[in-house]
């Protein structure tokens, strides 16, 4: 029986080189100057959750945890919420790595919006516990965003893997 | 004989575990941070980390502004440049007049023996962007401790105080905004002389005027100035102006709102007032002699 939407293609490896410059090129989206506009959607928290699903022995809690401590600096929030919160999606990517990739791509987005609304919901309630007000429901909007980006941002992410060094017309990669 | 996988199924630590590990060094440093202030060696570190990328993220945006600049038409400039003549021509008087009136008030102030405003250094910085913490308000400024900025210090622009200084990186430094919900400003009504406190927090960017008795004399209108008396804000620089009064004779106090004078999207240039107030002078104590020593006692 065929479980899978699609027949899977075969993938050449990840480069580490690459993980690194595309989590890079996300935080440097997330600290351009912004001003506050709510529904910017936090492309660190898409590319690392792209990454533990599809690199779950590379990438995973302790990348995650660094990556949130260099946004809580840059955007000068309370030390280790982002932390915090890139922990917990990345534990929850973790978690839905093996199932996620059955389904076809808006599917997978209809999946990670639950893991990234979790992720903001408890930023938010660790803000509001220290002393911050509820900045409103336009809060959210970032989460679907995300989750919106998230076909175009997967299969922009696994293109280095699908060109093969040689082409070959019989080969499947 | 206990069984060892191979080393290339071993994966280190259970997820689970992992979360557990550093959920709660996150808790551990949001305690330090928020609680005890403890967590500010730790982020200086992780500030000359994020540095580079900081500045990589704002050249896109200096881009825009070098190719802005360039294409700015010479007649746009040239409008530009006799407007501020103009300015400048208008103002001249009052300068010329200030001169004299800060040299009379000076005497006048040591006829009185009150302390002299000494004049405060300033240091000159752009906004570099609005940090993206839905939660607050702050800007970052292009200047740090290397440039002898120190948290405390107000800023302002050319038309009145945008805020304090709280966070010194090396290079960089957090200005929180006016209407940032922490922050207070000491103010003073520039017609009659009424002081107030002004909190931010309001909602679109305003101030609220708190604890002001509902029939105290204040108009809808009325221009606020920093009153100076906290010791941080020099006196008399314009903060914001009355928009909204609500008398309710089932409360206490008015609720009164304010939108700040300075605009801190206009413009990106801003400048750094240095705290200069001296403490109270220390009454003259008399020289006490150091309590002894067990040991001393016991030689005598």
């Amino acid at each position: 029986m065929q479980l899978q939407a699609h027949p899977q293609r075969i993938l050449l490896p990840a480069k580490v080189s690459f993980i690194v410059l595309t989590l890079a090129l996300g935080l440097l989206f997330d600290l351009l100057p912004w001003r506050n506009s709510a529904g910017v959607p936090e492309l660190t928290a898409v590319v690392l959750a792209f990454w533990c699903i599809h690199q779950p022995r590379r990438v995973g809690i302790g990348t995650a945890w660094a990556l949130g401590l260099l946004l809580d600096v840059g955007n000068g929030a309370l030390l280790g919420q982002y932390a915090l919160g890139y922990s917990v999606l990345a534990f929850l990517a973790l978690a839905v790595h093996r199932r996620i990739l059955w389904f076809p791509p808006w599917q997978q987005a209809l999946q990670l919006l639950p893991l990234l609304l979790s992720t903001q919901l408890l930023t938010l309630v660790i803000r509001i516990a220290a002393g911050a007000d509820f900045p409103g429901w336009t809060y959210f909007a970032g989460s679907f965003i995300c989750a919106a980006l998230w076909p175009v941002l997967s299969f922009l992410l696994l293109l280095p893997q699908r060109q093969a060094e040689t082409m070959d017309e019989n080969r499947p990669i | 004989m206990e069984h060892q996988p191979p080393p290339f199924f071993n994966r280190g630590p259970a997820p689970l575990v992992r979360l557990t590990f550093f959920v709660s060094l996150a808790i551990l440093l949001m305690v330090l941070d928020a609680r005890f202030r403890y967590a500010e060696n730790v982020r200086q570190v992780v500030a000359l980390a994020a540095y580079p990328m900081q500045r990589i993220a704002m050249a896109p945006v200096d881009l825009f502004h070098g190719a802005a600049n360039y294409f700015a038409s010479a007649a746009a400039l040239r409008e530009e440049n006799s407007a501020l003549k103009m300015k400048q021509l208008r103002a001249a008087p009052e300068l010329l007049q200030l001169e004299a009136l800060k040299e009379e008030n000076n005497q006048l102030r040591r006829l009185l023996e009150a302390q002299e405003r000494s004049p405060r250094n300033s240091v000159f910085a752009e906004i570099l962007y609005a940090a993206r913490d839905p939660f607050s308000r702050k800007v970052v400024i292009d200047k740090g401790s290397q440039n002898g900025i120190a948290a405390g210090q107000p800023v302002i622009d050319d038309v009145g105080v945008i805020g304090q200084v709280t966070r010194v990186y090396l290079l960089m430094s957090e200005v929180t905004l006016l209407s940032d919900k922490d922050q207070a400003i000491p103010l003073q009504v520039l017609r009659n002389g009424l002081r107030a406190v002004a909190y931010g927090g309001a909602e679109g960017g305003m101030l609220d005027l708190r604890f002001m008795a509902a029939n105290a004399d204040i108009r809808s209108g009325d221009t606020l100035v920093t009153s100076g008396i906290d010791g941080t804000y020099p006196p008399g620089l314009p903060v914001a102006t009355v928009t909204r009064i609500e008398r309710d004779a089932a409360y206490a106090f008015a609720r009164i709102t304010l939108a700040p004078t300075a605009g801190t999207d206009r413009y990106r240039q801003v400048l750094v007032l240095s705290n200069e107030t001296k403490p109270p002078p220390e009454a003259e104590q008399p020289a006490r002699k150091p309590p002894r020593t067990k040991r001393q006692r016991k030689t005598e």
